[in-house]
């Protein structure tokens, strides 16, 4: 019997496998035997969780094999982890350490200014970050199988995810109002290949699955992201950044299911200790603002 | 004929659109409340620790084997480990299927594969002879089956992928991300 390994049907098919559910950041063997106990649909095993990044500052990148192995070896959900953007060496290391899925991203320090990762190459899929339509069908073009909008990771705050979200959705629903003709100037002006502008438009959605990532901290703000729209959620520092981690990864989990039901909503925001402190955003310098990274 | 899919976590939406195809009505199963008025539920792939889990918090374990004691159940890759009798370690589970099951069976995300498979069951009740195209997304493999449950297809080393047992129907691999309706068809069949 013939098989085939590294199609982009089961590239975007173990995405479409994570769809309703939350993946969260882990830094530890013992984090993501929490996170998996939560009911995490996939962790991503990171050294540095985005705030400490924000915080310690200087170089973030590709996080030690040994901790990667460790995280892998604690669990039975995939196990993403990162690399810089246009790293593609960190990618062939991760590859090789048999990781399910690489997140190419912003949150770690740019390796290229100018290039991604060709993530057609590789058998291992590719996540990565958008934070509009013409972003997010680059990368695709590039061979992501999965999307996530970019949020301000690290801060807790919503709003970047939110905007993101809303970009990219209403772009698509602006793509599908559109008459036929129309389309290769509108992808001209986007910078998106046209062949997948068209395969938009005909869905009514991204050819992949897209999360939202970025700032979720708590049950509501999950629940308001799939309520707009995404397939998803990628929560970072808001679980082990709080003060009951392994209850507020939980509820966070119960929230992506029943994200229209305010009832559970409520039920499940109940009593589950200190958010993470959180930055307000508009009083952050721009310098310091990660999801403008990427090309 | 209304079918039920699981919507806990996973691919639920793939199989709706494949029922929406064949003109079959659907809808999502999030409480016990939602199984009311069912002939038959899909439990679609997923991560079945995180279904397994979402199950236990809202009650619907006992519901789903009392619905599966006179209904037909598929399960797709994590639905079938939710399926089993015994996945071999300790997860929640609905114990209503007398297969053994691995998780993970044929190791990471990289060996995820596609492949044709001969599925003579399929042949008779489609009447189509074409070969069976399954995609296999960190797929578990069924490790045996028991009592009144029988193989319907195992890959040509032996390692059984899908099996049925009266009503219910377990396969390793996901139709739902197909353009074949085959299978889809062939678990109508059961729920009528």
């Amino acid at each position: 019997m013939e098989t085939t390994t590294g199609t982009f049907a089961v590239k975007k098919g173990l995405a479409q496998m994570l769809k309703g559910g939350v993946i969260m950041d882990v830094v530890t063997p013992a984090q993501a035997k929490i996170a998996e106990e939560a009911g995490a649909c996939a962790v991503m095993a990171l050294e540095r969780v985005p705030a400490d990044i924000r915080a310690q500052g200087g170089v973030a990148r590709m996080s030690d094999p040994e901790l990667i192995i460790g995280i892998k070896e604690a669990v039975s959900i995939p196990v993403m982890a990162k690399c810089r953007i246009g790293h593609f060496v960190e990618a062939q290391i991760l590859e090789s350490l048999k990781i399910d899925y690489i997140d190419e991203s912003e949150v770690l320090t740019p390796a290229d200014e100018e290039h991604h990762i060709l993530k057609h190459n590789f058998t291992v899929p590719f996540v990565c970050g958008c934070r509009n339509l013409g972003e997010a069908l680059r990368r695709i073009g590039e061979g992501a199988a999965m999307m996530r909008t970019k949020g301000e990771a690290g801060t807790g705050d919503v709003v970047e995810a939110v905007r993101h979200a809303r970009t990219v959705l209403g772009e698509i629903r602006r793509l599908q109002n559109m008459p036929e003709e129309e389309l290769m100037a509108f992808a001209k002006t986007i910078g998106a290949p046209y062949e997948l502008v068209k395969e938009t438009r005909d869905l009514g959605r991204l050819p992949v699955v897209n999360f939202a990532a970025g700032g979720i901290a708590t049950p509501a703000d999950a629940a308001l992201m799939m309520q707009l729209g995404v397939d998803g959620v990628f929560v970072g520092s808001g679980i082990f950044k709080s003060g009951d981690p392994a209850k507020r990864a939980a509820a966070i989990v119960k929230a992506t299911t029943h994200f229209r039901d305010a009832a559970i909503l409520a039920e499940v925001s109940k009593n589950l200790g200190e958010p993470m402190v959180g930055r307000n955003i508009s009083q952050m310098p721009e310098g310091e603002k990660i999801a403008g990274r990427g090309w | 004929m209304k079918i039920g899919v699981l919507a806990l976590q996973g691919d639920f939406s793939e199989h709706i659109v494949m029922l929406r195809r064949i003109g079959i009505e659907s809808s999502e199963v999030r409480l016990p409340a939602h199984l009311e008025g069912l002939n038959g539920l899909i439990m679609p792939g997923g991560e079945s620790t995180t279904i397994g889990k979402l199950a236990v918090a809202f009650g619907l374990i006992e519901p789903l084997r009392e619905f599966g004691k006179s209904r037909a159940i598929w399960g797709t890759c994590a639905g079938a480990i939710f399926l089993s009798k015994d996945a071999k370690r300790d997860q929640p589970l609905l114990s209503l299927m007398d297969i053994t099951v691995e998780r993970n069976a044929f190791g990471a995300q990289v060996d995820s594969f596609e492949a044709d498979l001969e599925i003579d069951a399929l042949k008779e009740a489609t009447g189509s002879n074409n070969p069976y195209h399954a995609v296999f997304i960190r797929a578990p493999i069924i490790e045996s089956v028991r009592g009144a449950a029988r193989v319907l297809s195992a890959l040509p080393d032996g390692r059984i992928v899908a099996a049925q047992e009266n009503k219910l129907l377990a396969t390793s691999f996901h139709p739902e991300l197909t353009n074949d309706s085959r299978f889809h068809e062939y678990f109508l069949a059961m729920c009528r």
